[in-house]
Parts: structure tokens; C-alpha cells; sequence
């Protein structure tokens, strides 16, 4: 079986990404993916599956959420209450027995990816509840006695903002990935992906003002890939042109719309400080 | 077959077992990669770091196990184009530097010593006088106060074309033994919260009452323990003086504790702690708040952080009046006695390395007071003081 994950037409992987994720699909390992916020962890296990055609099946983790969940859980309440009144269900346990993501992605007839997404929100326990599950892909459903296992292997694709520090047994289970931020000619073909027919001369200017944002020292959060799109779709909505961007030397150091790509107070704060001693500089 | 490499992994402290050795061979096996060494980089990588900070660690070792093989595909090495350093000088220097730099022996003869001192220096330098580095006096490097300096800086690594990958080592930064970003701090810090889910089961688990009622049929209580989230945090930052080169780091711990625990407190005190602390460095003289207050107010189950380099003359910590800048009816040792006395989890962080420590009489001695809890403000560091502090 060789098959290779190359990138689709709305996703740029970098060559190491793709070696990753071909690694993970051929040896059915799970791939850990992690990153600065806004580097398209999420976006990753939507394109793999578009790309392979093989459907996704995500499951969001929460504060809350139990490792058990994504396997099944027992409906008690309901079948008490069916109980009382009488209901003929009552007599069978499977029908109180709720399928979990990891049961869907089991039992699914092709083969899927399994997006675990935000793994560290959880309890540090919970990948460690999850161990066996994803290393034998099966489990075992206590209440009828059944064992679920899944014929096709599903590619498990699981996302950390590092929040939490995962466990040593859970990672040497894993292929690891680290998207680190994209350099200038990654995020102009990015940018092309997902504005095809822009100008040439705003990507470059608006990705100069971008790295520039970026390496003002004392950022409190810097913009990431994501905002930088939203930053160019409202350039492109209300139609500004390159040299506006460009007009530094008029004391605009704050580039236009900038809402869009400085999310903090304090920074907004700071880039009017420069700009207001970049003017005096010059009178 | 890659035992060595392997072996050299694990003595550079990568955490790397069997399992994952054997999970590499089994995809080599497997001809997911074409055989190229750039392509078995990002496969061993992939398989075998399993943690961002220790990245540029493996590129470290990569390059060393396998140095000298890059030479069977291109060839390629490290290298700066010349014009473009050469229009970098013509934008920043002077007319007078460009003349000092004739006097060393021109342009072209710096290049090539420049050439010459990356072949032979591969790790990351600061100070001294010969190798690449930042702050030091060499001619290259970063911050320096050579006038004729080349300056080898962030831009570089957009021009990284002709660079191996794993020698670029653009994961440097992620190393836990290096430098701090808030995010980072927050990661590290968050360890105290792991700790806030202690305690006695003593509120009632409603979901839990409902589910295990149903299961069995009758009142099934459940009791869990309450959720403390609410860490209680007391930290006292040295300022001004020798603490001045580290307001970056301290305002980055700062900004990001402030974030993570809801109960902080905060107060500045300069060099050593004495009878009076400040909370706003600007009057820091009409509103001293008495240190007696402090430690009256906040009850011992607080965890105490003091910030600061703790480098000073002796006299300031073991005398009464040592102060430099008041009279100091007791000795600073005695307030920092009394604190460590009060609060069972307290410790110190100290932004200079580690490795200097040993050099500062006054660093041992406050270092003493607080029975070796010290720990140098870096992310290993601050995990190492966060358990002791969740103790």
C-alpha cells in the first residue's frame, strides 16, 4: 500500500509534513500535530480526507470530556424512565447504548480519518484512557459483551496547542509533527491558494507589513497564518491598494484595517507609541 | 543500522525508546520515503522527537551523526551571499567605520575569516571575542561593539535556500534550555493548576448521583472533590540595578502569571527584601507598604516567588544597614528568613544561567536561606520550580 498524502489545491504541506503523514498512514500509527494557534492544525485532518477521499469523522475534546465517550456510553436514564413507563425497549441493553466517534470510525465500512482535535483540553488522563484503543484499534462494551474492532484501520490525526503535557506512553505510540510557522515564500503560495488572481504587488507589500507586525519586538500575540488571510480578505473588500500599504513614510506605521491582525489592547497601544515617535523622529 | 545514531540521541537527552526505533525501521521498511537523507531527516524526525523542545536537539545530533553525507546528493553548504552582506554595510555604516574596516585588511579579507569561523563553529555563541554569536566583540555576530561587525541576524533565515534543513535549526528556540516567551511561561506555570484538584471529596457529583442512582436502583450519593483552581501566589520582583538587563524576561513571567492564577499578588523590593515593599515603582518611597503587613495578611498556604538575582554585596543580606540605599534596622537575611519561615512553599528564580551561580557569594547565601530552591528562570527551571512549589 503506498499512499501519499501530497497536499491538495487549498492546503500547502511542506515536504516534511507530507513525510509525516505518509508515515502515519502506511504504518496506521497515530500522527500528533502541534503547533502555534492559527498554523492550520484543524485544517490538516479536513484536507488529508478530502485529498484521500476518505470520510472525516472529528471529535472535539473538551474540559469535560471522558475518554470513555469516545467509545460509547450507556444511557441509564433513559431506559430507567423507559422502565416506568412500561416501554418494550426496556428489554434490550443495545438499545440504550450510544456510539462514541471512535465506535463510528471503527465500524465505518470505508477507511476514515479520525480527527482527535485539542487532545490537551482534557483531563492529563485522558490519553492515557485511550492507549489501548488507538494501538489495537478495539475495545470491549462491557454491558452486551461485544468486542469492536475496527477492519480498516482509521488514520487518527490528533491536534495539541501544548497546554498540557502529554504522556510518554501515549507520544512513543505516535509520528509527531511540528508546523512551525511558515516562512515568507510558503505563505505567499498560501496566500495564492486562497486568493487566486490577487495582485501580486498587495501579497508582497501586504506580506512585508505582515513580517514586519510580526518582528516588533514585545508583541504580546503575534499574527499567525489565519489572521493574515482575514487581514487580506478585508484589504481585497474594501479595496485598498498597494500603495497605501506602502505609505509608511507618511507616519502610518499602524497599517490599515489592523483590527484584523493585532488582537491586543496593549499592542494596539504600542504600535501607536512607534508611530508616534517615528513622526517625531522625522520633524 | 542506525544504532549509533540512536545511542547519540539518547545521550543528547532526547527521550527516545525501542519502540520508536523499531516504528522508524518498520517505515524505512515500508519505502514510505524515496531514498533521500532529507526525506529520512523528516521520517526520523517524525518518528522520534515527540516534543517540540527537543527539535533543535535532534537537528543538532542529525548533523553530527550524519555529517559528511549530505555531500552524496548537492553539495550545498551553509552560505550567506557576499552582496548581499556587502549592500547591508553600505546601508548602515558610516564613512568613518567603512574606513576602520580598510584598516583590518578590507572587506574582502573580513568575508573570508568570516567563511572560515562558520566552518569550524557550529554551535550557538554568546560573548567572547572570536566566535559567532550575540554581544560579544568578534566581528561577527549580532549586538556586538565591533564597528566593523557583521551583523548575522534574523533576516538571514529567509535567504535559507542553500542551508541544510537540519543545520538552518529553526526549531532553536523551542529548546527549553534557552529563552522564555510568555506562552511558553504560561505552559510551564500551568503546572501549578494540575495541582488545584485536591482535597477531600466533599461536594456532591450530581451526574454521577443521577447515573450510578439509575444503575443500582437506589440513592446513590457521589462525592468529588472540590475544583480549587484558585492557586494563591505571592511574588516579590527585584528592580532597577542589576536586575535592569532582565525586565524583559520578568515582565514576560509577570504578564503571563497574571493571566494564569487569579489570586496574585504582586510587590517590588530592591536588591534584597527589608521591612519595606512597593507595589508601584514610581513611588516607591512615599508608598512603602510595611513587610510586616504582608506576611500578617496572607495566610501561609500562599506560594511564595521571589524574582530577582540575588546579586549584591554580602553585607546587604547578613547586616543590619547593609542597604544601599536606607538604613535597614534588621539584617535582610532575618526578613528572608522570616518569609520562608511563614510560607511553607516558597522559592526563588533567578534570571542569570545556572552555571554562573557558583560565582556570587550572596547568591549562595540567599540561596542557603531558601534550602537550595532556587532555579534559574528558564522553562526547565521554572517546571522544576513549579513542582516544588506543587509539593
Amino acid at each position: 500500500m503506498s499512499l501519499k498524502f501530497t497536499g491538495t489545491e487549498n492546503y500547502i504541506a511542506t515536504e516534511d509534513l507530507r513525510v509525516a503523514v505518509s508515515a502515519a498512514l502506511t504504518l496506521e500509527r497515530p500522527l500528533l500535530i502541534k503547533g502555534e494557534p492559527g498554523t492550520g492544525k484543524t485544517v490538516l485532518a479536513e484536507e488529508v480526507s478530502k485529498a484521500l477521499n476518505m470520510p472525516l469523522i472529528t471529535w472535539h475534546v473538551k474540559s469535560t470530556t471522558k475518554a470513555q465517550q469516545g467509545l460509547y456510553e450507556y444511557d441509564a436514564i433513559t431506559r430507567l424512565r423507559d422502565s416506568q413507563l412500561g416501554d418494550e425497549r426496556v428489554k434490550d441493553i443495545k438499545n440504550y447504548i450510544n456510539k462514541g466517534k471512535l465506535w463510528e470510525a471503527f465500524s465505518h465500512e470505508d477507511r476514515v480519518v479520525l480527527l482527535i482535535d485539542e487532545v490537551d483540553k482534557a483531563d492529563i488522563e485522558f490519553p492515557n484512557d485511550l492507549l489501548q484503543e488507538l494501538d489495537r484499534m478495539e475495545f470491549f462494551v462491557y454491558e452486551t459483551g461485544e468486542t469492536i474492532k475496527a477492519d480498516k484501520r482509521p488514520l487518527v490525526i490528533i491536534t495539541s496547542n501544548n497546554e498540557k503535557e502529554l504522556p510518554d506512553a501515549f507520544l512513543r505510540r505516535c509520528f509527531f509533527h511540528y508546523i512551525s510557522f511558515p516562512d515568507a515564500d510558503t505563505m505567499k503560495e498560501i496566500v495564492n491558494v486562497h486568493f487566486p488572481g490577487i495582485k501580486d504587488r498587495l501579497v508582497k507589500e501586504a506580506l512585508n507589513t505582515f513580517y514586519e507586525v510580526r518582528d516588533v519586538p514585545g508583541l504580546k500575540k503575534k499574527p499567525s497564518t489565519s489572521e493574515l488571510l482575514d487581514w487580506l480578505k478585508l484589504l481585497l473588500n474594501e479595496d485598498i491598494d498597494p500603495e497605501t500599504l506602502r505609505e509608511k513614510d507618511n507616519g502610518k506605521l499602524i497599517p490599515p484595517l489592523h483590527g484584523a491582525l493585532i488582537k491586543n489592547e496593549q499592542d494596539v497601544h504600542l504600535f501607536e507609541r512607534l508611530a508616534f515617535l517615528a513622526r517625531r523622529e522625522r520633524n | 543500522m542506525f544504532v549509533s545514531f540512536f545511542h547519540e540521541l539518547k545521550q543528547a537527552n532526547i527521550p527516545v525508546s525501542l519502540r520508536e526505533y523499531l516504528s522508524l525501521l518498520e517505515a524505512l521498511d515500508n519505502d514510505i520515503i524515496d531514498r533521500k537523507v532529507n526525506d529520512f531527516y523528516y521520517l526520523s524526525r517524525a518518528a522520534l522527537v515527540k516534543d517540540e523542545k527537543n527539535l533543535d536537539k535532534f537537528d543538532r545530533v542529525f548533523g553530527h551523526v550524519f555529517k559528511g553525507l549530505e555531500n552524496l546528493e548537492e553539495g550545498e553548504i551553509a552560505q550567506i551571499p557576499e552582496e548581499w552582506l556587502r549592500s547591508l554595510t553600505e546601508k548602515y555604516m558610516t564613512e568613518e567605520e567603512k574606513k576602520q574596516i580598510e584598516a583590518l585588511g578590507g572587506w574582502e579579507k573580513i568575508m573570508e575569516e568570516l567563511k572560515k569561523r562558520l566552518e569550524e563553529q557550529k554551535e550557538r555563541h554568546e560573548g567572547g571575542s572570536k566566535w559567532i554569536g550575540t554581544g560579544g566583540t568578534s566581528p561577527f555576530g549580532a549586538d556586538g561593539y565591533n564597528p566593523e561587525g557583521v551583523r548575522i541576524g534574523q533576516k538571514e533565515s529567509r535567504h535559507k535556500k542553500a542551508v541544510k534543513v537540519w543545520d538552518k535549526r529553526e526549531f532553536k528556540n523551542l529548546d527549553d534550555s534557552v529563552e522564555l516567551g510568555t506562552r511558553n511561561i504560561k505552559v510551564a506555570l500551568r503546572r501549578l493548576r494540575k495541582f488545584a484538584r485536591d482535597g477531600n471529596p466533599e461536594i456532591l457529583d450530581l451526574d454521577d448521583t443521577i447515573k450510578s442512582t439509575a444503575n443500582s436502583g437506589y440513592l446513590d450519593i457521589k462525592l468529588i472533590a472540590e475544583r480549587r483552581n484558585n492557586v494563591k501566589v505571592l511574588v516579590f520582583f527585584d528592580i532597577g540595578g542589576s536586575m535592569d538587563p532582565h525586565i524583559r524576561l520578568c515582565e514576560e513571567l509577570f504578564s503571563a502569571a497574571r493571566t494564569e492564577f487569579k489570586n496574585l499578588e504582586y510587590f517590588y523590593f530592591h536588591n534584597c527584601l527589608y521591612e519595606g515593599v512597593w507595589r508601584d515603582n514610581s513611588r516607591r518611597f512615599s508608598e512603602k507598604i510595611d513587610t510586616w503587613d504582608i506576611l500578617h495578611k496572607y495566610a501561609s498556604d500562599y506560594k511564595v516567588i521571589f524574582v530577582g538575582d540575588a546579586a549584591m554585596s554580602p553585607y546587604e543580606i547578613t547586616y543590619a544597614g547593609g542597604s544601599v540605599e536606607h538604613w535597614n534596622e534588621e539584617a535582610g537575611g532575618i526578613w528572608l528568613q522570616r518569609v520562608t519561615d511563614i510560607y511553607e512553599n516558597a522559592i526563588w528564580l533567578n534570571p542569570t544561567g545556572e552555571r554562573y551561580w557558583e560565582h556570587t557569594p550572596s547568591l549562595q547565601i540567599i540561596k542557603q536561606i531558601f534550602s537550595d530552591r532556587m532555579f534559574p528562570l528558564t522553562i526547565d527551571g521554572l517546571d522544576r520550580a513549579m513542582r516544588e512549589l506543587g509539593r
